[in-house]
């Protein structure tokens, strides 16, 4: 049924840190890997090795250039997923029952054997987390790498998603939101983790954490007590020579 | 958001189809006999042409039946439900009609509910996605009604009904368009919310995340077109509803016809803009709307 829990047991999601991430892509490479196998379709690629190259991703690294009011610029990388939202408009749209949030962990996911492809809960998702796949005819989004994080198969450091898994840096964390001592409820907490667009009302679980802010010197530049060079002997001497010339 | 012709086909007919027969239901064209089967055969022919036309912007339509699933939360379930409801209901009207039965006047007025509450079912469609300001908005289904009624009027030859019908699409029309253009900036997103940045200075795209094309950006954040936006307003509002009041003021039943053809092209013109001005918040994170 599309209608929303009202409330899961657990809020698994990720806390994103925009102050580690360095914008390697491997986040998106390690989803994309992961998710060509194994659960629902394959993502697939059109045209791969043509002029027109495209494929469904689960997950994009944007990079911003943010300008503040003094000082330069800043360059912050950016991933986008799904942000697991507990008022998520992309389930309650789909016609069919295909899309639905999980009672015991608020994993949003979609029944592909019931999806049409229609597309509405991508139009009805603000953060652009769901691609249709123009091979399935289905659409495909994050699962959280559902086929992980339960799978005893794996090695114990292996049951998280594969993009956390693969992160160079630790700048993605997964746990639980629900529980006030998990590593993400604490990052979120003593970071500042915030919402995207929160005035679009989704109440996403995905936490991203902030920059922190730069260091500011006193002094525009270390190097500044050496700009205003007094040349001295032959050389002040060829100095006021040149200058006078 | 990218205009597909599926979408379009099949919004534009199938209301005014069910436009037409909520007309023919509530006995405002007595036909009788042959022409009461010709007038509900182009009735059903435009509601289940466009509703097919939906079909095609499937990717999976063998498994269109479990659309109907999901009428508690979903306005795409309940308007293919109310759509079939409307369809059956009308039928025995059509019966009657054509082989000279009568039917009860409850019977008809509920048919003719369900046809307009089809329509405002696929206006909800839109009206109720919150990441396309420029949809949500009331004035969406009162659009979507206003071309049903008016376009059912002048196929159903009400020459004064279709006029005032046609005049006050125009307006609404033009309401839409002029709030519309104010829905983006009122919702409040900007790149500086998309992405949680603002407090530290103005956010501009950097670099893409990706070269290529992708869904998102095919389907979401469709630009091109917009540059003739304003002569297609003129020409969605003078087409769909003020040439068409003109020639129903004229009346007769050849202009009447005529009007209703001039009258399909103002509202395809209409709904191509109503898809390519819309503008996905999604947009945002790519820098562009």
């Amino acid at each position: 049924m599309t209608c929303l829990p009202g409330a899961t047991q657990k809020k698994l999601g990720l806390a994103i840190d925009l102050d580690t991430c360095v914008g390697c892509h491997a986040c998106v490479t390690a989803c994309k890997g992961w998710n060509d196998q194994g659960y629902g379709a394959p993502l697939s690629d059109q045209d791969a090795y043509g002029a027109e190259p495209s494929g469904t991703f689960l997950n994009r690294v944007h990079s911003y250039q943010v300008q503040p009011d003094q000082g330069a610029a800043q360059v912050i990388n950016f991933p986008r997923s799904c942000l697991h939202c507990e008022d998520a408009p992309c389930v309650t749209v789909c016609p069919t029952g295909a899309s639905y949030k999980r009672v015991e962990d608020g994993i949003v996911l979609v029944n592909e054997d019931a999806c049409i492809g229609c597309g509405l809960c991508a139009w009805a998702c603000p953060y652009g987390a769901r691609e249709m796949d123009q091979d399935a005819g289905v659409m495909k989004k994050c699962t959280l790498c559902v086929d992980r994080i339960y799978n005893e198969n794996l090695p114990e450091e292996d049951r998280e998603p594969a993009c956390v898994r693969t992160c160079p840096t630790g700048a993605r964390h997964f746990g639980d939101f629900n529980d006030p001592d998990s590593k993400v409820s604490q990052l979120a907490a003593a970071r500042g983790g915030f919402d995207l667009m929160p005035d679009m009302g989704t109440r996403p679980t995905n936490k991203y954490l902030p920059p922190r802010p730069k260091d500011k010197r006193a002094e525009a530049s270390l190097l500044a007590p050496l700009l205003d060079i007094q040349a001295t002997g032959f050389a002040g001497w060829l100095d006021r020579v040149l200058g006078r010339i | 958001m990218h205009p597909a012709p599926s979408v379009i086909i099949f919004s534009v007919l199938s209301g005014l189809g069910f436009g037409f027969m909520a007309y023919l239901a509530l006995g405002f064209l007595s036909l009788t006999g042959l022409w009461a089967f010709g007038g509900w055969a182009i009735g059903y022919g435009l509601a289940v042409v466009g509703l097919l036309a939906a079909t095609a912007h499937l990717g999976n339509p063998q498994r269109a039946l479990l659309a109907f699933s999901q009428w508690r939360s979903s306005w795409l379930s309940r308007e293919g439900w109310v759509a079939v409801l409307a369809l059956l209901a009308l039928a025995p009207i059509a019966l009657g009609d054509w082989l000279g039965f009568g039917v009860p006047y409850v019977w008809r007025g509920l048919a003719a509910a369900l046809a307009l509450i089809t329509v405002f079912c696929t206006a909800m469609i839109y009206c109720q996605i919150k990441a396309v300001p420029r949809w949500h908005h009331w004035l969406t289904p009162v659009v979507f009604m206003g071309f049903a009624l008016a376009g059912g009027a002048l196929l159903a030859m009400q020459a004064t009904l279709a006029f005032v019908l046609l005049l006050g699409l125009a307006v609404v029309m033009l309401a839409l368009f002029h709030l519309g253009d104010r829905q983006f900036a009122r919702a409040g997103a900007s790149m500086e919310s998309a992405t949680g940045l603002g407090g530290i200075g103005k956010v501009s795209v950097f670099e893409q995340p990706h070269t290529g094309g992708n869904y998102l950006l095919r389907e979401m954040i469709f630009v091109v077109g917009r540059k003739h936006a304003m002569k297609l307003r003129l020409i969605a509002v003078l087409f769909a509803a003020v040439l068409p009041a003109l020639m129903a003021a004229v009346g007769g039943v050849a202009l009447m016809l005529a009007a209703v053809l001039v009258h399909l092209v103002g509202a395809f013109a209409a709904r191509w803009l109503f898809f390519a001005e819309a503008e996905h918040v999604v947009g945002l994170y790519y820098g562009k709307r």
